[in-house]
């Protein structure tokens, strides 16, 4: 049961990653694009919760906090630069 | 894994996969960009915050010992997601985005008297 | 009581910290919770400079109520975004809401922005310059009025009686 609750999961958030991507290359402006990359790095996290519960590797969990980590940074750093043209001033 | 821990384990993570696809979902429907913000700090937060919860029960049933640590994951998403998104939607007021509802006025010269009210 | 305040500047990010270490390795080690001590005690201790004021916490109860209230509201609020976002964007009725601040604490007012963003269906866009009034852009909002009411009683006023007296 679980393993195919996984598949239906892994199938959802593919297509998350998708509808995501979509978003990020149809814009239309930079607030939208920054949205979608926004969203993006969330999902990679949920996809590798989950590749960490379907193979039972305690690992995944370091690089999901280290991608929730350097998204914000990004996502901030672009926010930033969109409302002052500029991130070091 | 007893039978109970597996079908709660199955529900949170479709629930969770489901929550991050409806978030996305949401990215592609709405129309105008401050309606799309909702989409993701919201559904997707949760949505993550399942499938965190969902490994921290799966690691603690079968690893050595209780697993905690996706709860930092979870914490920090909680933390960051409305920071992001309350900046982007200072940013797309800044550019004057369009919105199928009137802007409102510039920022800094909000009606005073309503503080009063 | 001066030199205690220097030594310990920030008693709650203390406890804060040995906990964040103690999961980061996800073990209670004694050996890690002496280490997380040791960090918990020097990174407020040498960062004393970067901290513009003191968190003060008047009535820690109601802090934890508040949380217990909050996290239920989270979860409503993503089932109701949910159902919007399947209902589909023909039904919306979205809408830019001013809601005036009685706070006046930054930490206050940051922490009623995070809120409103994660809760009903609102985001938080703007604060004013002088600090009294926030800009929020609803989802589906059909009478601001309410919503004002809502935000004010359900947030503000708990979070006020937390920070300020």
């Amino acid at each position: 049961m679980l393993s195919m609750a996984l598949t239906i999961a892994f199938a959802l958030v593919a297509a998350a990653f998708v509808m995501s991507l979509f978003r990020l290359l149809k814009g239309p402006s930079a607030p939208d694009r920054i949205l979608a990359l926004d969203t993006l790095y969330i999902n990679a996290i949920a996809l590798l919760v989950l590749l960490g519960i379907h193979l039972a590797s305690p690992l995944y969990f370091e690089a999901a906090l280290l991608i929730a980590l350097m998204g914000f940074v990004g996502t901030v750093a672009l926010a930033k630069f969109l409302l002052r043209g500029d991130i070091i001033e | 894994m007893s039978t109970i821990t597996e079908t709660l384990l199955s529900l949170l993570i479709l629930a969770g996969a489901a929550f991050t696809f409806i978030g996305s979902l949401g990215l592609v429907r709405f129309r105008d960009f401050y309606t799309r913000l909702h989409a993701p700090t919201k559904a997707t937060t949760l949505g993550v915050g399942c499938l965190l919860v969902a490994s921290s029960i799966f690691f603690s049933v079968t690893g050595e010992g209780l697993s905690l640590h996706e709860i930092l994951v979870s914490l920090f998403l909680f933390i960051t997601a409305p920071i992001s998104a309350h900046l982007l939607a200072k940013a797309a007021l800044h550019l004057r985005l369009p919105s199928s509802v009137a802007l409102p006025l510039e920022p800094s010269s909000l009606p005073q008297p309503l503080r009063e009210e | 009581m001066k030199r205690i305040g220097n030594w310990l500047p920030h008693p709650l990010l203390t406890p804060v910290l040995v906990l964040i270490w103690l999961l980061l390795n996800n073990s209670f080690a004694p050996g890690q919770i002496l280490l997380g001590l040791l960090l918990g005690w020097a990174i407020p201790r040498f960062t004393l400079g970067f901290w513009p004021q003191r968190v003060r916490i008047r009535r820690p109860g109601r802090l934890l109520h508040f949380t217990g209230i909050f996290l239920y509201d989270v979860i409503i609020a993503n089932l109701a975004v949910a159902r919007l976002i399947l209902v589909g964007p023909d039904r919306l009725h979205p809408a830019f809401v001013v809601v005036p601040l009685d706070l006046t604490a930054e930490l206050a007012i940051s922490l009623l922005a995070n809120a409103i963003c994660l809760t009903p269906g609102t985001v938080s866009a703007e604060l004013s310059a002088d600090r009294h009034q926030l800009l929020v852009h609803a989802l589906d909002c059909s009478d601001p009025q309410e919503l004002v009411a809502t935000i004010k009683a359900r947030f503000e006023a708990p979070l006020k009686e937390i920070f300020e007296c």
